[in-house]
């Protein structure tokens, strides 16, 4: 066996996923139309097969494919949180999508590719390979957007993330090529020991981490390169909002794992300033602008940027544990936001989106047990103990002040405040106001309705006993740097 | 120490009842409300043996626990409690049974979810006053907004959305700065989360000033302290009446609880130079909220603006730093614990039968209720501060204790007692005494047996702290001792 294939076996999950997405696609083609469950039972079976895979794996790490492909701890806890994500979609989508007509399996294929770019994202180990994995995420997601195509919002919506996903790929692969020009190699670890003998004042070097740092934000939305996420996530159908809104958001975080720390840690001075300015801004824009929102998806897209924002200060503090927490934030980010529009997905009916959140009016008295669910959720996000929320709060805080930057965390909190007052409107109108007189029957759905249920007592649990999973992003980033 | 996991019985028993009472069901309204009793209750005899096994002669933390939590963060499940937490405690426990026997008629709509929300929020106080760790204290401290927000919001008056809101928003405003402070802390401390770490750390002048604020903005705004109550008379006024007693009688007294835990101890030279600053809101607490009391028309508004003087004697005894005036300060917090728990009970029976609090609408009450107007007469009274009753005990301490520092203030604090003598006994005169005017307060029912039952229990309490101290002292006198020997040191590196 020559050294290119030696080690092929750490790329199991990958190959197994890639093997299944086309599987789903051919199966899906010959037997769909008789039975229209195939696709997602399909899916749920790779996403748990993928999982065991990937729990074989852990505790090995090194690389292969001639270091495009890196096997470490970040690997596999990374992967394990996407297939988690993935499945919580699939579960709460179902009905979603029968309801509007749009129940095909390539719903599910597309996720299944887009969730083997996050896989090849995190586990890159190259320019390229990174790249890769990105642009496999982002035309998966394009395509799901726009995937609705009776919807006018759904289509537009799909265009414009087209146009600036593309102006930001080629953003980050301009910053990309100048590493190259200037270290002449791809390999990230090349990259790291090149850029050690370089001057901090190095212009091109600059520019490179700039258009990387800027490409990375538009894929987290941070502001001010959030213009699309707000469209976006209005227009898309609810179900492919819950997926951009999760896994996604995991991707882009080993973005910044694998370029900036693996690669850039010796330029980290340089990119924590930028991220300094990004995490300001993203605090203020998400937590302020959502204020005004009235379309619950769109005020949820605001507090992603918010959110992100939250997460970055854990980068900005650029310590392990400030890695570490920010990868805790990811993670129960995308709990939280999974769960949120998991409800939304559960409240929404043929012909009916609830989108507003006035349709959520008196929820309490309609279903008590969802607005209890839902509640979890917004005072989560708005990071109120004992919910999980707050101790991912904590975690960046506590990161930030170690790193010196007491000021940020003013900010934080202050933010934190001002955002939690466009969550209590949620509560409000759940608890305090009376249902709308034409507000119709929640339609039962037991499989979405149960999955919900874990999901969102599980930001409660975790929130009593927030020790294990920190511990788990804790170990995943050990000797990250 | 034997019975090491009493503190964990006191938070957790409550709590799991509560979640109990929730399964049960609104729509088993008769079999929630007897649950929530037995929980309650279950929940004060838990407490019981932490005060018959309470050693007065030490100032160290008793009862203690400490179970790695979260260890990432370093962060401990830690509890301990000295003389001064014992009696929150108590308090805490005693009258959530009181409320959920007050509000066994009165409330009849989510009777579960009503009752789970206080014996959860039971067990979030006492975890306040117990919690060792900051985060845990952090984590009990903000969790408790969460039912509060609920009880305002699904049970309170007509304007409870804006009121609710605003506690809220003001209460999450004052704490998150804490937050930052905590974490400042941690890493002065020696990566430790530890209440006793902290009051152990070395700090510079500047760095004491700007823990002080950011603690200052938390607890001011629960106690609360003239200019930030605005929250409190809007709260007071839409939450229900057992939102109300247990507002005033046990929430306000987070925030002086928090004074004594974190602000003296840990950061005592910062406390000092900005003792003025704490000594002028407090008067002006005392003084001027006290005015605004007299001119309210709503009775709920007014007991609102009178808690506010109260806690203004509190401060402003934390702030005179000698023990004395600190133990009134601990004394003042108890009395208005029943004596205000009292008040809103007595206001909450007028409104069940007549539905207003506007004074307007009352007058001549005694003629048709004279035991309610007897005991509301000795609340009345607790209320003023009149000798015998559990508010001169308090009131005097403090103004004793100011008087060795400073006579002026002394003199300014005493003009309480004809403040409160003026709201007090006006509201009385108007409501109780005078001929019955409106035909509806002419068919109005004298107290029922469990109305007897809750404010006489509150009235023995009244009495048995005005009359006879002692015992409510020798507990805090070795904490408080020990309170003002921390304070008096300085922390600044030399």
């Amino acid at each position: 066996m020559n050294s290119f294939l030696m080690h092929w076996t750490y790329a199991i999950p990958e190959i197994w996923v890639l093997t299944m997405a086309c599987a789903v696609l051919l199966a899906d083609l010959f037997w769909g139309d008789g039975l229209r469950d195939l696709a997602a039972v399909l899916t749920v079976l790779t996403l748990c097969g993928a999982a065991v895979l990937t729990v074989f794996e852990m505790g090995q790490s090194g690389t292969a494919f001639a270091g495009l492909f890196v096997l470490d701890r970040f690997t596999n806890v990374a992967e394990l949180f996407s297939y988690l994500a993935v499945l919580m979609v699939v579960l709460y989508s179902r009905r979603y999508l029968v309801d509007r007509g749009i129940y095909r399996g390539e719903v599910f294929v597309l996720l299944l590719f887009a969730l083997l770019g996050i896989m090849v994202m995190v586990s890159g180990g190259s320019l390229l390979s990174v790249y890769l994995g990105l642009e496999l995420l982002a035309l998966s997601q394009y395509a799901l957007v726009a995937f609705y195509r009776d919807s006018v919002m759904a289509t537009e919506a799909g265009l414009k993330y087209f146009v600036l996903g593309a102006l930001a790929s080629g953003l980050l692969l301009y910053g990309m090529s100048l590493l190259y020009g200037l270290t002449g190699t791809l390999d990230v670890r090349d990259i790291a020991a090149d850029l050690v003998n370089m001057t901090a004042g190095n212009l091109v070097l600059v520019f490179a981490i700039v258009f990387i740092a800027a490409g990375i934000a538009f894929k987290l939305g941070a502001a001010p390169f959030h213009m699309w996420l707000p469209d976006v996530y209005q227009g898309a159908p609810t179900a492919v909002t819950a997926f951009l809104a999760s896994a996604p958001k995991i991707g882009a975080f080993a973005l910044i794992i694998r370029l900036l720390v693996d690669g850039g840690y010796g330029m980290q001075e340089s990119w924590q300033q930028i991220f300094v300015a990004l995490t300001v801004v993203s605090l203020v824009v998400g937590n302020v602008i959502a204020i005004a929102q009235q379309n619950i998806k769109r005020m949820l897209a605001y507090s992603t940027i918010g959110h992100v924002g939250f997460m970055l200060l854990g980068v900005v503090a650029g310590t392990e544990a400030g890695l570490a927490s920010a990868f805790f934030y990811t993670v129960v980010y995308t709990l939280m936001s999974l769960a949120g529009f998991g409800m939304i997905l559960l409240v929404s009916r043929a012909g009916f989106e609830a989108e507003r959140i006035d349709d959520f009016k008196g929820l309490a008295q309609r279903k008590p047990w969802y607005a209890f669910l839902m509640m979890i959720v917004m005072f989560s996000m708005a990071g109120v103990p004992p919910t999980v929320g707050f101790y991912a709060k904590l975690a960046v805080f506590q990161a930030v002040v170690a790193a010196g930057y007491v000021w940020l965390a003013v900010v934080g909190v202050l933010l934190a405040v001002i955002g939690a007052f466009y969550y209590l409107r949620v509560v409000k109108v759940m608890y305090f106001d009376k249902p709308a007189p034409d507000a119709g029957l929640i339609v039962r759905d037991d499989l979405a309705s149960m999955a919900l249920s874990i999901n969102s007592l599980a930001l409660l649990v975790l929130g009593i006993l927030p020790g294990p999973l920190m511990a788990f992003c804790f170990y995943a980033m050990r000797g990250v740097i | 120490m034997t019975h090491s996991s009493l503190l964990s019985y006191a938070i957790w028993v409550p709590i799991i009842g509560g979640l109990l009472v929730l399964a049960v069901g609104d729509r088993r309204a008769e079999a929630a409300r007897w649950l929530a009793l037995v929980a309650s209750l279950a929940a004060f005899a838990v407490t019981i043996p932490l005060f018959t096994g309470f050693d007065t002669h030490t100032a160290a933390m008793q009862y203690s626990e400490r179970v790695a939590w979260i260890p990432s963060l370093n962060i401990f499940y830690h509890l301990g409690i000295d003389g001064i937490s014992l009696w929150f405690i108590l308090l805490t426990s005693f009258l959530t049974v009181l409320v959920v026997i007050s509000s066994w008629k009165n409330v009849q709509e989510r009777v579960a979810q009503f009752m789970a929300a206080f014996l959860i929020m039971e067990g979030l106080m006492i975890g306040v006053f117990c919690a060792l760790d900051a985060i845990l204290f952090y984590v009990f401290w903000e969790a408790m907004l969460i039912p509060m927000f609920l009880i305002i919001g699904v049970w309170g008056g007509p304007r409870r959305v804006y009121a609710t809101i605003k506690f809220f928003l003001y209460t999450f405003l004052g704490s998150v700065l804490m937050l930052v402070a905590l974490l400042y802390l941690y890493f002065h401390s020696g990566d430790s989360f530890s209440l006793l770490e902290f009051q152990k750390t070395p700090l510079g002048m500047s760095a004491q000033t700007l823990i002080f604020l950011a603690f200052f903005f938390a607890f001011a705004v629960k106690i609360p302290m003239w200019p930030v109550h605005t929250w409190l008379p809007d709260a007071h006024v839409e939450a229900p009446t057992g939102g109300s007693v247990i507002l005033a009688a046990v929430m306000l007294k987070m925030g002086a609880y928090g004074f004594l835990r974190l602000s003296l101890p840990i950061v005592p030279d910062a406390s000092h130079r900005l003792a003025w600053l704490m000594i002028v809101l407090s008067l002006i607490a005392i003084i001027y909220v006290a005015l605004v009391a007299i001119v309210q028309e709503d009775m709920k508004k007014l007991i609102a603006y009178s808690s506010i003087a109260h806690m203004g004697f509190v401060t402003l005894g934390f702030f005179v730093f000698n023990s004395v005036a600190i133990e009134g300060g601990i004394i003042q917090m108890l009395s208005h614990g029943f004596v205000s728990a009292a008040m809103f009970l007595c206001v909450g029976v007028l409104y069940d039968r007549m539905h207003t609090r506007n004074i307007k609408d009352y007058g001549g009450v005694a003629n048709v209720m004279p035991v309610f107007a007897a005991l509301m007469m000795l609340f009345a009274m607790g209320n003023v501060g009149l000798p015998g009753t559990s508010g001169f005990v308090g009131e005097f301490m403090v103004v004793l204790g100011t008087y060795q520092v400073n006579p002026w203030l002394a003199i300014l604090a005493a003009t309480s007692l004809i403040t409160g003598a003026g709201y007090t006994l006006w509201l009385f005169k108007r409501v109780i005494f005078g001929s019955v005017v409106q035909p509806e307060v002419a068919r109005l029912k004298d107290l029922d047996g469990r109305e007897v039952l809750v404010l006489g229990t509150l009235a023995a309490f009244t009495l048995l702290l005005g009359l006879w101290p002692a015992p409510f002292l020798d507990i805090v006198h070795s904490s408080v001792q020990h309170l003002v020997t921390q304070v008096s040191l300085s922390k600044i590196p030399a």
